[in-house]
């Protein structure tokens, strides 16, 4: 009986997929962001708050219910969230717009969490994006074949606009705006057959792109550009802006510049005291570079691409459309967030506002990201070996 | 629910590859900031948590010939506060104030300003700056620094000159050999961060200063401060504006002394206290100060007067114009066109060779041998020796000679020329010049610089100055020694006989302009051994007061200097000369 019992277990759990590798990287970066967290923010820290470790604590709190949460996500059965497609999506418009009342955080002139009391803040840009993949996965899966019609590839696309919308122009936060487009973009040219819609629609952006800095370049005045006009002309000349928009990423071209192949050694940045300013959130891949040299810097752009690779592998062998959808929005949310904030640190691109995952500092982020991460693990656990 | 198909793993896989080539690139971007710029990059990081801050070095000193310090440095202290450091501002205040003898309020006022480093006094005494460190208070910085510091204060305060708060030359040789004296700063780096903290780890950067190299120059100390004396001296009982004195080696140009007195305080350059100094305004301070550092021996030029004869004799004898036995007759005055030129005898001189012309000085003699010349050959040689140009002595500000366009030389103003007047050169230009007519014709440059020598005495350079030869001819050079033995022996400049030895000289009365103003300048020049010019030495006194005759007032002077100078510098006398003539013959 027992034995039966047994070997019915173990054939059980030999039929079933886990990926154990994308946890281990997950868990890696997640351990190495702690380090560099530490490392970037104990100088400015100390001087700050009289502890050292102030940052690294908090970081370590909501990493510890971010695991949680990915373990209890995990062990859900993916499928049980496709009811809550539609709520999350009305969710995350009334919370986005809630920062708008009294509960509303500002900080440094920027509207963008939320506190309820409870002991931290929310960003409800990160519960966007969370909810945006899940809505996208249930809409297109209930679309079937009508996403091949032009009526279903509008929809697809027009969908996620009000919410991209009103997270850049409610919580002024554009570089959120362009992931949650991005993902919705990614998960539809998965779902459709066709390429040639999405060739012209990225050769139509590119040029758009491209007129608009052409413009910005070419007008007469910079008064009249506003704050991103500026930005992108101190992205195409950050020495002459280094006292304004360019001195971020001046400070961390400095940073990366420094770095050489080797880097300085961990802990031996110059740049994070106090040259970048908060050099733990979005810049921390800079001091990554300083401190760690080109070498440290590829392998983690490689862990990065390891992760992604994962993403795929599951995805592919998803036992549904929804969980694949499900497992490439994460892997859209993710790279784009990486390719966006590498881009920013070595001005590839102009700057705006991106953290790098579960590397820099930030509690919603790491939470919601391991959330997800805990969906991906949950469509992993589905997978029957039997038809890899 | 719909199936996961073929062409969605096919797109997964576009997706992929296309963030693949995302991170490819951005490792691209990277491997090119990282290599590529990372020095530049790198540099730049390191320009902005470098804080600089130098450390002056330590500027050279100025010895004599026989290596008495002249020009030297004493160790003052900087006293600082750095706001983001202080502890304990009260303390700060009331020590500070204390110490430095200064306002509390002005104290106060230096500590709470919010600024990176802020300095509340420099030039303090190395004691006191000692003392303020030994309280060790948090935020005072204490630095060490150089300052100028001359032993003999007022001692040829217009040729040594004096530094800035740079550490730069501002007037004399400070300024000439700055270059030699200024050595170069060095410099502290320390790294800090943003706030502009030290980062203690970091350590510090330090590049020593070169210190200045010493300068030894031709002056000696004994032979300027005996000058000194003399000039004092005379200037008080002829009640006169001012004295200079120049001693030269006229055979190589070497400067021993040169006087001007009144002198200044090199240790208070700035300090003006004229019966003018109240109420004066920043531009009259200035130019009081200026007045006051101004070196009358080269910075201004005057009507050189009889001393002038010189040249007109040189070029005489040169052209051959004029021989020592030539005989001319002085009634006291002499025709030229229409102008009637006295002779300083009233009476006239009568007859008398150029040799008696010489020693009475008389003008008629000097403006016939000017006359035998001519403008055209007069002109010529007035620029062959070397009159038109500069010296090139190595001190700041020489002042040209005021000479007549070579076309606008009419009888009379050769006839003036001839005797001294009607021009201006400056006391070094006389100087030098008639150097060259006693020690064989050769022009040399006057000079102090001999040699850069390093603290330890090593030397690193040498100084070299150009000579030109062949100003005039040895037989002139030979004649003009004996004729101006003549004049000190037998004439006008037997004020400046020195009881065994062999003097030469020629006095000089020339009324400053404008004429009938009642001012003179009495000058006199000697040189000995006559036969031989060793040492040559120029008086001249400004604006004297009662007698103004050279020969009467500036003669006795450089009698004097020689006196005391020559058996100081071990210059031959007769006797030696005769001992030595008699042990040849036996």
């Amino acid at each position: 009986m027992s034995l039966n019992r047994f070997r019915e277990r173990k054939k059980k759990k030999a039929d079933q997929y886990f990926d154990y590798s994308l946890l281990f990287i997950v868990l890696f970066l997640l351990g190495f962001g702690m380090i560099m967290i530490y490392s970037t923010s104990s100088y400015e820290a100390s001087k700050d708050y009289g502890d050292a470790a102030y940052y690294l604590k908090k970081q370590a709190v909501s990493t510890t219910l971010g695991i949680a949460a990915m373990i209890v996500t995990a062990n859900i059965p993916y499928h049980f969230w496709e009811k809550f497609a539609v709520p999350g999506y009305i969710i995350s418009a009334v919370l986005i717009c809630l920062v708008l009342t009294p509960i509303g955080v500002k900080v440094k002139g920027a509207r963008r969490w939320l506190d309820f009391g409870i002991g931290f803040r929310l960003q409800p840009a990160e519960i966007a994006k969370l909810c945006m993949i899940l809505f996208l996965a249930s809409l297109v899966c209930k679309m079937g074949k009508g996403i091949r019609t032009g009526k279903g590839f509008a929809t697809v696309l027009l969908v996620p606009l009000p919410i991209s919308l009103m997270i850049w122009k409610i919580t002024d936060n554009m570089s959120s705006a362009i992931i949650v487009f991005g993902i919705a973009a990614l998960m539809l040219f998965v779902s459709s057959p066709d390429y040639k819609k999405f060739i012209l629609l990225g050769l139509a952006g590119s040029g758009a792109i491209a007129a608009l800095i052409y413009i910005i370049v070419h007008m007469a005045s910079s008064e009249n550009l506003g704050f991103r006009g500026e930005r992108i002309l101190a992205w195409l000349d950050p020495e002459a802006y280094a006292s304004g928009k360019g001195f971020q990423t001046l400070q961390a071209l400095y940073a990366i510049g420094s770095g050489d192949i080797f880097g300085k050694g961990l802990g031996q940045s110059m740049q994070k005291l106090g040259f970048i300013p908060e050099a733990q959130n979005d810049m921390i891949f800079s001091i990554i570079c300083e401190e760690l040299g080109l070498f440290g810097a590829i392998a983690i752009i490689l862990l990065f691409l390891l992760l992604i690779w994962r993403f795929m592998i599951v995805a592919n062998n998803a036992p549904d459309l929804f969980g694949a959808l499900l497992v490439v929005g994460v892997m859209g949310h993710i790279a784009i967030q990486v390719i966006l904030n590498i881009a920013v640190v070595t001005n590839t691109i102009p700057n705006t506002g991106i953290s790098l995952p579960f590397i820099s500092y930030g509690g919603s982020s790491v939470m919601f990201l391991l959330i997800e991460i805990g969906l991906v693990l949950s469509v992993s656990h589905s997978i029957r070996l039997k038809e890899v | 629910m719909e199936k996961n198909k073929t062409f969605h793993r096919k797109k997964i896989l576009v997706s992929f590859l296309f963030f693949f080539l995302c991170f490819l690139g951005l490792g691209v971007r990277l491997s090119v900031l990282m290599i590529g710029h990372s020095e530049y990059y790198g540099q730049k990081a390191k320009e902005l948590h470098e804080r600089e801050r130098s450390i002056k070095a330590a500027r050279g000193r100025i010895l004599d010939r026989k290596g008495v310090v002249l020009a030297d440095n004493k160790t003052v202290c900087t006293i600082s506060v750095i706001h983001s450091q202080i502890e304990e501002k009260e303390k700060i205040i009331e020590i500070l104030s204390k110490e430095l003898g200064l306002d509390a309020d002005f104290v106060r006022k230096r500590v709470e300003k919010v600024s990176a480093i802020e300095r509340i006094q420099s030039n303090v005494e190395k004691s006191v700056g000692d003392r303020i460190r030994e309280y060790d208070l948090a935020g005072v910085k204490v630095d060490e620094d150089f300052k100028r510091y001359y032993p003999y204060g007022e001692l040829a305060s217009k040729v040594l000159g004096f530094t800035g708060g740079d550490n730069q030359g501002i007037i004399g040789l400070e300024v000439t050999y700055d270059s030699v004296l200024e050595g170069e700063a060095g410099t502290i780096l320390t790294v800090t961060d943003a706030r502009g903290i030290e980062v203690d780890s970091a350590g510090e950067d330090r590049i020593e200063p070169v210190d200045g190299k010493d300068l030894v120059i031709s002056m000696d100390m004994n032979i300027q401060k005996y000058a000194t004396q003399l000039a004092y001296q005379a200037m008080e009982t002829k009640q006169a504006d001012s004295v200079s004195i120049i001693v030269m080696n006229p055979q190589n140009g070497e400067i021993l002394a040169m006087v001007n007195v009144p002198e200044f305080d090199l240790n208070a350059p700035f300090d003006y206290d004229g019966e003018d100094a109240v109420g004066m305004t920043q531009k009259q301070k200035q130019d009081a100060l200026n007045r006051m550092w101004r070196n009358g021996c080269i910075n201004d030029t005057y009507e050189p007067g009889s001393t002038f004869k010189t040249v007109t004799a040189a070029a005489g004898l040169e052209a051959g114009v004029v021989h020592t036995s030539d005989s001319f007759h002085c009634p006291g005055y002499i025709i030229v066109e229409d102008r009637k030129i006295r002779c300083h005898k009233v009476g006239g001189h009568g007859s008398e060779d150029f040799i008696q012309g010489t020693m009475n000085s008389c003008n008629p003699v000097f403006v016939t041998v000017g006359m035998r010349l001519g403008s055209d050959q007069y002109y010529e040689y007035f620029k062959k020796f070397g009159l038109l140009n500069k010296t090139g002595i190595d001190l700041p500000g020489e002042a040209a000679t005021i000479m007549h366009q070579k076309e606008n030389i009419g009888m009379v103003e050769l006839a003036t020329i001839s005797f001294g007047q009607s021009f201006q050169i400056t006391p070094i230009q006389l100087m030098t010049t008639v150097s060259s007519f006693v020690n064989g014709g050769r022009r040399v440059t006057p000079h102090f610089a001999i040699r850069a020598t390093e603290q330890s005495g090593r030397t690193v350079k040498e100084f070299s100055y150009p000579v030109q030869e062949g100003i005039v001819s040895g037989e002139t050079s030979e004649t003009m020694k004996m004729l101006l033995e003549q004049v000190v022996e037998n004439g006008g400049g037997k004020n400046a006989v020195v009881e065994g030895y062999r003097i030469g000289g020629k006095t000089a009365t020339s009324q400053t302009l404008p004429r009938g103003s009642g001012k003179y300048i009495s000058s006199f020049l000697g040189f000995a051994p006559a036969d031989d010019p060793q040492i040559m030495a120029v008086a001249i006194i400004n604006n004297p007061q009662g007698t103004y005759y050279g020969g009467q007032i500036a003669a006795p002077v450089i009698r004097q200097l020689f006196e005391n100078i020559l058996p100081y510098l071990d210059i031959r006398g007769m006797e030696e000369d005769s001992e030595q003539h008699s042990g040849g013959q036996t």
